[in-house]
C-alpha cells in the first residue's frame, strides 16, 4: 500500500499563493505524488484491452494498482470530487467517467454539489462568475 | 525561405470535435458557435498553409505521469488520433514535416530551448480539434503538421514568458529554414475555463477579452502574468492559455487582427478564436465579417 497520507493540505510543503483559491486542487508536484497510482490505473483506461478488462473484473483490475483503501472506494463509489482531494487530476479521472458513459458536465455538476440540468443551464447562463470565486474567505461564512 | 504567414488562437475543446464528427452543427446549441467561426474557416480556406505548427497540450493521452516532458516537437511522417478512452476520433491522421521538424528541433536546442523530440505521438483533441475547427470535416487535412506539445497539466507549465520566447526561437527557425513553406502556427487551449472541483464551470469574459487585447498589443506584458494569476482568474484549466503565446512570439511585433470571435459556453468552456497576420504583410484576405 501506498505509505503516503491520503490527506489534503500535505504537511511537507510550504504554503503556496494559490492555496486559497476555492474549489480548486492545484495539480502540483506534492498532489501528483498523492495520486500517482490512482491516476494511472485511470489512464490505463485509454486501451481497449484494459476498458474490457476492468469492466469483465472490476475489483481483481484495482488490485493490479497500488491504491489506498480510501483512493480505492473513492472509485468505487464513483465519488468524483473525493479523486480529486486524493491526489487525482480530473484529465486522468475523467477517463473513468468516459468509460461509464458520463459527460464533463454530469461530473462538473457532481463535483459542485448540484445537478446535471442546474449546471448545464449554468454553463448556459454564462458560467460561474469569478466574482465571489476568487478566494476562500469569500466562500466561507456562507 | 519559409515563412510564418500568420498565428491562429483558438480553444480545442473536445465537445466542439464531437458536435463537427457527429454533425451536431446545425442544433440550437452549437449554430450561434459554428456561425462564428465560419470566417475564419474562409480564411483558412484562402490562407491554404503549406504546415500547420500547431501547440496543444496532451491530456493523459500519448503522454501520462511516467514522462512529462515540458516541451514535446513531433518530428515523425505521420500522427495517429490518440484513443482518449472512446476509441480514437475518426479524423485523418496528421501528415508530419519530418524535415522542417527535425530543423526545427535543431535551431530550437541549439538556441537553448531544450526540448524532447518525440517520434511516436498520438495527438489527442487538443491538437485534432483546431483542425476540425479551422478545415471542417476533409478527406486528409490540407496542410502537414508539426505538432508542439506543451504540459500544462502538471504544475507548473513552462511560464507565459518561457512559452513567449519559445515562439521566437520558432520563428528564427522558420527564417532560417531554406524551404518556400508557407507556415501558420496555431496556438491551442483555454480560454477561461475549469473543469475540476466545487468551482467547476467556472467563466471570465472580462480576462477572455482582455487577454485577447493584450494578446495583440502587448504580447511581452502578457508574457509577465504569472500561473496563480490564470488559475484564479481564468480557472484552473485557463492555463492553458500560456500555449497562445508562444503562437504570438513566432510573430512579429506588430500584427494585425483579422479576425476574433468569443462563444459561451462549449460544453464547460469559454470559447475564443484569433486570427493575427504580421502587420508589415499585405493582408491574405479581404476583411473578415460574422455573417449576420
Ligand atoms: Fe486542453
Amino acid at each position: 500500500m501506498n505509505a503516503d497520507s491520503p490527506e489534503r493540505a500535505p504537511s511537507d510543503r510550504e504554503p503556496r499563493e494559490y492555496d486559497d483559491i476555492p474549489g480548486t486542487y492545484v495539480f502540483d508536484g506534492q498532489h501528483s505524488r498523492l495520486g500517482y497510482a490512482l491516476n494511472m490505473f485511470c489512464m490505463s483506461l485509454n486501451e481497449a484491452d484494459n476498458r474490457d478488462a476492468f469492466a469483465a473484473d472490476p475489483g481483481g483490475y484495482l488490485d493490479r494498482f497500488d491504491l489506498t483503501a480510501e483512493q480505492r472506494a473513492a472509485i468505487e463509489e464513483r465519488k468524483w470530487l473525493e479523486m480529486l482531494q486524493l491526489g487525482g487530476n480530473i484529465y486522468y479521472t475523467f477517463k473513468l467517467a468516459i468509460f461509464d458513459g458520463l459527460s464533463m458536465q454530469q461530473v462538473g455538476a457532481s463535483m459542485s454539489g448540484v445537478t446535471f440540468e442546474e449546471f448545464s443551464q449554468m454553463m448556459i447562463d454564462g458560467g460561474r462568475s469569478a466574482d465571489g470565486n476568487r478566494y476562500q474567505h469569500e466562500w466561507d461564512g456562507n | 525561405m519559409a515563412e510564418i504567414i500568420a498565428g491562429v488562437g483558438t480553444s480545442h475543446v473536445p465537445a466542439v470535435g464531437a458536435a463537427i464528427d457527429h454533425a451536431k452543427g446545425d442544433q440550437p446549441y452549437w449554430a450561434p458557435f459554428f456561425d462564428k467561426i465560419a470566417p475564419a474557416r474562409e480564411w483558412m480556406a484562402q490562407a491554404k498553409p503549406d504546415v500547420c505548427i500547431v501547440v496543444f497540450n496532451d491530456h493523459a493521452s500519448a503522454f501520462s505521469l511516467e514522462l512529462i516532458p515540458t516541451f514535446a516537437l513531433g518530428v515523425a511522417q505521420t500522427f495517429q488520433p490518440a484513443d482518449e478512452g472512446y476509441g480514437p476520433r475518426g479524423v485523418p491522421a496528421a501528415e508530419g514535416h519530418p524535415q522542417l521538424a527535425w530543423h526545427l528541433a535543431e535551431s530550437l536546442i541549439l538556441d537553448e530551448f531544450d526540448i524532447t523530440i518525440a517520434n511516436k505521438m498520438p495527438i489527442d483533441h487538443g491538437c485534432t480539434v483546431p483542425l476540425s475547427v479551422m478545415y471542417d470535416q476533409p478527406e486528409a487535412w490540407p496542410c502537414k503538421v508539426i505538432p508542439l506539445c506543451v504540459n500544462v497539466i502538471q504544475y507548473p507549465a513552462p511560464t507565459g514568458n518561457r512559452c513567449y520566447n519559445l515562439g521566437k526561437a520558432i520563428r528564427r527557425a522558420i527564417d532560417s529554414w531554406p524551404g518556400d513553406e508557407r507556415v501558420a502556427i496555431l496556438g491551442t487551449g483555454g480560454m477561461s475555463h475549469q473543469l475540476q472541483g466545487e468551482r467547476a464551470g467556472l467563466v471570465n469574459v472580462d480576462f477572455d477579452l482582455a487577454f485577447m487585447d493584450r494578446l495583440v498589443s502587448d504580447p511581452a506584458g502578457q508574457a509577465q502574468v504569472d500561473h496563480t494569476e490564470y488559475l484564479r482568474e481564468a480557472g484552473s484549466e485557463g492555463i492553458e492559455l500560456v500555449m497562445w503565446l508562444i503562437m504570438r512570439g513566432a510573430l512579429d511585433e506588430q500584427v494585425r487582427e483579422v479576425y476574433r470571435a468569443h462563444h459561451v459556453p462549449t460544453s464547460n468552456t469559454s470559447n475564443g478564436l484569433i486570427i493575427l497576420e504580421n502587420a508589415a504583410n499585405d493582408p491574405i484576405t479581404a476583411p473578415l465579417t460574422e455573417a449576420a
